[in-house]
């Protein structure tokens, strides 16, 4: 019946898409019926998902496409797991969406209803395909439906350019993935995934479907080099937007990119693994030094999420290799922490970005040199957005911690592979993801204190007002995600071994009791997040209540102590900018860097550094010179005149009949 | 292991920690008198300023919020449970499965992300110059200390504290090169995560240097009472770490009372002997440059790898 | 698996050997570098004293005390007098910055392991698994040799890859026959003092030690 159920939730989101244009105009039936609805669709549709996770794997066909070529649709734990993550994530975002959308800001409501649902169906339905040609019209439906959600606003040039430069990434990354499937069909000619679940390739086929399978999804997903598109498009779209497609359209990328390498094809090669850990760690070093030096709030989200997609690949990629050596059980350590990490990601960086959407609404202000003390004027928003910043930034007992936890125990048992260079070099890699792990605190102290701590850096920021009740549910659903999912990770790891079953055959040896967590073995590691907390919390209260019972609970305020210099403004705090100098001082050759600094006499003293991305002028503006060029030979054949073109075709038809003939 | 003798002998270590913690920062003070051919304050001192702070009134600086106010008991607690989860004086302890290694380190990242936002709810120049120092310390000592617990686990095959340490307690007693660059790494970066000289100074009030004691400076009465106790647990359970994973030996394994009242006094002489050897370094060695910390944190992180590696070719 | 004791304080020389050459790769001040190659020679001494007396091979007391004659105190003492004759007190520059060759220096680590394994299988000394960490310093001081710009750290890379050797002879053999060694190191004295006068000689031409200005000797 899961199947069922998310059809009836995808023509659910389908027939609100075209509500949406019936009412365009009308607000008050768009913001708050129909998404509404969608977030009560998308909760039925994640029950169908934990229920597709327990009960095995069922298809079906849909007489819908071409003709002879009916769309093939099947369920099963991996893409169950996946609809849960979707359903539960946009449950809250849609909620919030509701309180969000306001008339006179880009698009219509009704058009912004009709994106914003084709793209939770589509996202469902990429899911759910079992052939590559419905995969691929899914697949494309999801990014055009995002494309229009990045383009809103598209009034702006620099949002139209943002969106040129995704669709363009997309497409490449999709005609990548057109071909991975034309080598995993291997010669049969049949293109749905039951044939090719039995095609086995050759080594070296399998490797070209695995190149292919990693740029193309790889691409999606935003893995270096192929990241330039993310920090663009993720905060050009509205806020609800940029929160679904930072959780969980990435997350497609990583569930197709799961789907080729663990069920589609049998056999496995351990150096695919130890490339995909490679680019995981690049990914997610590179993702967070950017992260740290940006100084506007969505980007520096945005970049973040590219740290936590080299996270998840990096997962990905032990898993492979332990795949590929039949250390069965540590592969399922490593998929288990991957594929927590996903649905962490999806909690914390949904609310985050919601988070930033009641600030830019409240504020007008994106910039985070010009905020500052939001937690005086929205404290239901800055403390939500506290609970999502602990979480990313990784510490204990909320959620992210929990997938970092089990990511490090996975590297930690590298040393019993049977190779001698990767039991000492991964090990070493490890650094890479305490680094990353480490730098990701950082970025997010720097984003919430920031924002909401301090005093605020403009006048017009004593009039932020908090968000309305809409978005507030939204974030409340999401904030509590994340602490559930991170004090709870023996029911959540429960439901990913069943994943881990189907893909691999055998789960996680887990000898976990419902308070400590504990992989593998538990005199070998245990973490009890449950009794973490208690114990704070018990300690917490009780000094409390000592302090108060045995001395006195008086405080009085003053000004704050001004260093004996008093003419302190709000813009002597750390800007964006001076919080991430130790950041461009210590990685300073990953950046290209350009300042100006203002000479001794100058009367306005300006001080600018910009800081780019140095792929961006090796890689990306190379690439575009030389298609450029070549577009200039093309451009050649342009004449202008009627009678050339003529000629053209007439050519042409003279060589096409020679070669049917 | 939840059972009740196991929960008290817990609290009773627990309890333990928190009063004797000061008294360590104490005898850390005094060496460095000593050394420093300065007279030295009495051992209690430390008790005596925490004592006058929870009587004074706190002054609260105008724009500060609650998560400000509450940020003190938070970072008080998390010490607490880090001083619980070593292993001090019984390695089969009740709260020792509740976390590993890792979320030790979690722990402490916990702790240090809730003072930097502290730091910076005031808004002046100063506590954000200390939140955004103490971060950048935090990104370059986690990686090092990581490392450090890493070779330790390899060794014992645990990330649980108290496995690896009933683990290097019980292996015959032979020179480990891995353990010893381990130990000269660890030693580095409790330095820097304890607010200590080369990298930063505890007894600085210059503004410009300052790291710790920047992120402070709003604070006072009470709340700056619970920071500074929190501060010497911190130390305490840096040294205690120290001892479990370097010097394992006379910690009591069972949790039954007659071991822990015997591995009590072996815990004070390592404890004392520890103290002098900080107060040793910070007497011998200069504070560093704020961009010199990247070097020396690096070198450690250096010495850990090699620790590892060496664990590999040597010991394997 | 209990190491006898000597082999336990092998190991340990082995592992300190290791860490000095990553200390003179990172190492800014070229007096500094020459302290930090004597006490490798004193090291690598030590390290040489004990294996002769673990396995009571005489000839290596011999090689010691050449080692300690040579390595320790006649070399930095040239080098030294080098420093001071040529004025050449200031920093080192490297081509690569220090952390990128500290990462690369890891890698050879591993990599100098991975190949010292087959080898010390074959090998039956006491102190065969050193062998890797001789390799390491070897390939070490190589990439010193490479990434200094200077004429004399360049030298102490060259002398350093020597202890390596002298160090791999050690563990994989129990050092080579007395001939050979007295060659080394009578080839590693000629040789210093070769570009003894050779630094005066670009010092001379150049009016600076940096070995930069070679490339224009390339006619072109």
């Amino acid at each position: 019946m899961p199947l069922q159920t998310v059809l009836a939730v995808i023509v659910l989101w389908l027939a609100i898409a075209l509500l949406g244009i019936a009412f365009a105009r009308n607000l008050r039936i768009v913001a708050k019926i129909l998404f509404p609805l969608g977030a009560a669709g998308a909760l039925v549709l994640a029950a169908a998902g934990f229920a597709a996770t327990l009960g095995g794997t069922a298809s079906l066909v849909l007489p819908l496409g071409l003709p002879d070529l009916p769309f093939h649709l099947r369920i099963d734990a991996l893409s169950g797991f996946f609809l849960l993550l979707l359903g539960s994530v946009s449950a809250g975002v849609s909620v919030f969406a509701s309180g969000y959308l306001r008339p006179g800001e880009g698009n219509a409501p009704g058009l912004q209803c009709l994106y914003y649902h084709v793209f939770l169906a589509s996202m469902a339905l990429v899911l759910v395909a079992n052939d590559a040609y419905a995969f691929m019209v899914f697949w494309e439906t999801m990014a055009l439906s995002s494309y229009f959600l990045v383009v809103s606003d598209h009034a702006k040039a620099e949002i139209r350019s943002a969106g040129f430069l995704y669709i363009l990434i997309a497409h490449v990354g999709a005609v990548a993935i057109l071909l991975c499937f034309g080598v995993l069909q291997g010669g049969t000619g049949d293109y749905s995934f039951d044939a090719m679940r039995k095609v086995a390739l050759t080594p070296f086929w399998g490797t070209i479907a695995f190149a292919l399978a990693l740029a193309g999804f790889g691409a999606k997903a935003g893995i270096v080099p192929l990241h330039v598109w993310l920090p663009e498009a993720h905060p050009a779209a509205p806020s609800p937007a940029s929160a679904l497609m930072s959780a969980v359209m990435l997350k497609t990328a990583v569930y197709g990119f799961l789907r080729v390498m663990f069920d589609l094809m049998g056999t496995q090669i351990w150096w695919w693994g130890v490339i995909v850990l490679a680019v995981g760690l690049a990914t997610a070093l590179y993702g967070v030094i950017f992260s740290a030096v940006q100084s506007d709030m969505k980007r520096l989200l945005a970049w973040s999420s590219i740290e936590n997609i080299g996270f998840i690949f990096a997962g990905a990629g032990l898993a492979i290799t332990f795949r590929a050596y039949e250390m069965r059980s540590l592969a399922a350590l490593a998929l288990t922490a991957m594929l927590y990490h996903s649905l962490n990601h999806g909690f914390f960086k949904s609310l985050l970005f919601l988070a930033t959407g009641s600030v830019l609404h409240a504020t007008r202000e994106r910039s985070l040199g010009k905020l500052g003390g939001l937690i005086h004027r929205m404290p239901w928003v800055a403390w939500l957005a506290l609970v999502g910043t602990l979480a990313i930034a990784g510490v204990p007992p909320l959620n992210g911690f929990v997938s970092e936890w089990l990511l490090l125990q996975a590297f930690l048992f590298t040393p019993g592979l049977p190779q001698n260079y990767l039991n000492m070099f991964i090990p070493v890699a490890t650094a890479v993801v305490v680094l990353a792990a480490a730098l990701a605190g950082y970025v997010m102290v720097k984003f919430y204190g920031v924002v909401f701590l301090g005093r605020p850096r403009e006048e017009k920021l004593v009039d932020a007002h908090d968000a309305g009740p809409w978005e507030k549910a939204g974030l409340l659903w999401l904030a509590a995600g994340c602490v559930i999912l991170g004090l709870l990770p023996v029911s959540v790891i429960d439901v990913i071994d069943q994943v881990n079953r189907q893909l691999l055959g055998q789960g996680l040896g887990n000898s976990s009791n419902w308070l400590f967590l504990a992989p593998i073995k538990p005199e070998r590691s245990s973490y009890s997040p449950l009794l973490f907390l208690a114990v704070v919390a018990l300690v917490v209260l009780a000094t409390w209540y000592l302090v108060r019972h045995f001395y006195h609970g008086r405080v009085r305020r003053g000004p704050a102590w001004d260093c004996g210099f008093p003419f302190q403004t709000a813009r002597m705090q750390d800007s964006a900018e001076g919080f991430g100098q130790p950041v461009r001082q210590v990685f300073e050759p990953f950046f290209r860097m350009r300042r100006e600094l203002p000479s001794p006499e100058d009367r306005a003293p300006r001080y600018r550094v910009t800081v780019e991305d140095h792929l961006w002028h090796w890689l990306y503006l190379p690439i575009g010179r030389v298609t450029e060029f070549a577009s200039t030979l093309v451009n050649k054949l342009q004449q202008g005149r009627i009678s050339v073109y003529l000629l053209y075709s007439f050519l042409t038809l003279i060589v096409l009949l020679f070669l049917v003939r | 292991m939840l059972t009740i003798a196991g929960i008290a002998a817990q609290l009773t270590e627990l309890m333990l920690a928190v009063l004797l913690a000061p008294l360590f920062t104490g005898w850390v003070n005094m060496c460095r008198a000593w050394m420093q051919n300065k007279s030295a304050p009495p051992l209690l001192t430390p008790y005596r300023v925490l004592l006058k702070l929870f009587n004074k009134e706190p002054v609260l600086a105008q724009n500060a919020s609650p998560l400000f106010r509450i940020t003190p008991y938070i970072i008080f607690g998390c010490m607490c449970l880090a001083a619980a989860i070593v292993p001090t004086l019984d390695i089969n302890l009740p709260f020792n499965a509740a976390a590993d290694a890792i979320a030790l380190v979690g722990l402490f990242a916990l702790a240090r992300v809730f003072m930097s936002l502290a730091a910076m709810d005031i808004g002046t120049a100063f506590g954000t110059l200390g939140a955004r120092r103490e971060m950048m310390i935090g990104f370059l000592a986690e990686p090092a200390l990581l490392m450090v617990l890493f070779t330790a686990s390899l060794i014992s095959g645990s990330t649980s504290l108290s496995s690896i340490v009933g683990q290097l307690g019980r292996m015959e007693l032979m020179i480990y090169p891995s353990l010893a660059f381990a130990g000269v790494a660890f030693t580095m970066v409790s330095l820097a995560e304890n607010a200590r000289i080369p990298v930063d100074n505890p007894a600085t009030h210059l503004e410009l240097t300052m790291i710790h004691e920047a992120m402070l400076l709003e604070y006072s009465g009470r709340h700056l009472a619970l920071m500074e106790w929190a501060a010497s647990l911190k130390l305490f359970a840096y040294s205690c770490i120290g001892i479990a994973l370097f010097v394992p030996f006379g910690i009591a394994d069972g949790g039954n009372w007659l071991g822990i009242l015997i591995s009590l006094p072996v815990l004070a002489v390592k404890l004392a002997a520890g103290g002098f050897l900080l107060a040793l370094i910070e007497s011998v060695s200069a504070k560093m440059r704020i961009f010199r910390a990247p070097e020396f944190l690096g070198t450690a992180f250096l010495l850990a790898v090699l620790a590892m590696l060496i664990h590999f070719l040597l010991e394997s | 698996m209990a190491l006898s004791l000597p082999s336990q304080f092998i190991n340990l020389l082995a592992a300190m050997m290791l860490l000095i050459a990553f200390a003179m790769l990172s190492q800014r001040r070229v007096l500094t570098l020459i302290n930090l190659f004597a006490l490798q020679g004193l090291t690598l001494t030590l390290s040489t004293l004990l294996v002769a007396w673990a396995t009571s091979q005489p000839h290596l007391y011999w090689s010691a005390l050449i080692t300690f004659l040579l390595k320790v105190l006649l070399l930095p003492w040239i080098l030294h007098r080098l420093v001071r004759k040529l004025n050449v007190k200031w920093d080192i520059e490297t081509l690569i910055n220090i952390p990128m060759t500290m990462i690369v220096g890891i890698v050879l680590v591993i990599l100098a392991f991975n190949l010292a394994l087959p080898i010390s299988a074959l090998a039956g000394t006491i102190t065969r698994s050193t062998l890797g960490i001789a390799l390491a310093i070897v390939l070490l001081a190589f990439l010193m040799m490479i990434t200094r710009s200077k004429a004399i750290p360049q030298v102490i890379g060259f002398l350093a890859m020597e202890n390596g050797l002298f160090f791999a002879a050690t563990s994989a053999t129990y050092g080579m026959p007395m001939v050979v060694e007295l060659g080394i190191a009578l080839d590693v004295l000629v040789g210093m003092v070769i570009l003894g006068v050779f630094f005066f000689q670009i010092r001379e031409h150049f009016d600076s030690l940096d070995i930069r200005h070679l490339e224009k000797l390339k006619e072109d």
